[in-house]
């Protein structure tokens, strides 16, 4: 039952291979962290699935190919460990939604970038696939073909879910269809690009 | 490609210069979303990462090579 001890196969002694292996994983936290928070929307629990999936990446170490795409590789394992979660207890996901739709009417942090907090409400609003496929894509930096391998799905359906993303989000964005102290309609995507445009400037200069 | 016009054109031509801005629009704005969306991803990764990820590989690699569970 218990997960690390008790296995038939003994562990492998540490190798070269696993000190390569764990120098990969170390420079990937940053990533799956960032890919964990998308998928939960929560900074702790976040953290918690990240590390999960850590663990069992460098359980699974033996199965790993090196030189293959690690990255894409542990994505997938964060990604089924995610799915696998929340289909073992449907009442967690009953309180993920409850979280996403708090989200959506309370935003609390007067400090927070207003461009942001309005691309992060607008995502909350896609479907789980749509959003996995639009983070990996556009801002994972993984090509259409991994992100197919990650979600275990065809490219033509990664393809079609990230573009059917990409009107949604700016519909909403346009729409501005939640409430954020009462302001208009189209205040949403505007902010967005004021500030993409100062982003991409900063970028350049 | 299926063609639905008719023979008979009641316009002569396609209104292409409003065509040709409302697609440039479209783009600019999916660019912009695109550069936001990279930035809050980014976000994170540039986050320093906390103590308890490398804890976490530091107890397993005493798992491996000495097999302790304290």
């Amino acid at each position: 039952m218990s997960p690390a001890s008790g296995r038939s196969t003994a562990p492998k002694p540490a190798s070269a291979d696993d000190e390569g292996f764990k120098r990969e994983l170390v420079q990937l936290i940053p990533h799956l962290r960032a890919f964990a928070r998308t998928l939960t929307g929560d900074p702790t629990a976040a953290d918690d699935l990240a590390q999960d999936a850590m663990m069992k990446a460098w359980d699974a170490r033996a199965s790993y190919q090196m030189g293959t795409n690690m990255k894409a590789w542990t994505f997938m394992i964060l990604r089924n460990q995610f799915y696998s979660e929340k289909r073992r207890s449907w009442r967690s996901t009953q309180l993920d939604q409850e979280a996403a739709e708090r989200t959506l009417v309370a935003v609390d942090d007067p400090e927070a970038p207003v461009a942001l907090d309005e691309l992060r409400q607008a995502l909350n609003t896609l479907p789980e696939e749509q959003r996995e496929a639009l983070i990996l894509v556009g801002a994972g930096g993984f090509a259409y073909e991994e992100a197919a391998e990650i979600c275990q799905c065809a490219v033509g359906t990664v393809k079609s879910r990230v573009s059917r993303a990409r009107k949604a989000l700016q519909a909403t964005l346009e729409r501005g269809g939640y409430g954020r102290d009462g302001r208009a309609a189209g205040d949403a995507m505007r902010s967005i690009l004021a500030d993409a445009d100062r982003l991409s400037g900063a970028r350049q200069g | 490609m299926i063609d639905f016009t008719d023979s008979r054109r009641r316009q002569p031509a396609h209104p292409t210069d409003a065509d040709d801005s409302s697609l440039e629009e479209a783009r600019l704005r999916q660019q912009a979303i695109g550069v936001k969306l990279r930035h809050m991803f980014d976000e994170v990764v540039n986050e320093p990462v906390p103590d308890a990820f490398l804890d976490i590989l530091r107890r397993a690699d005493a798992r491996t090579s000495g097999k302790d569970k304290a």
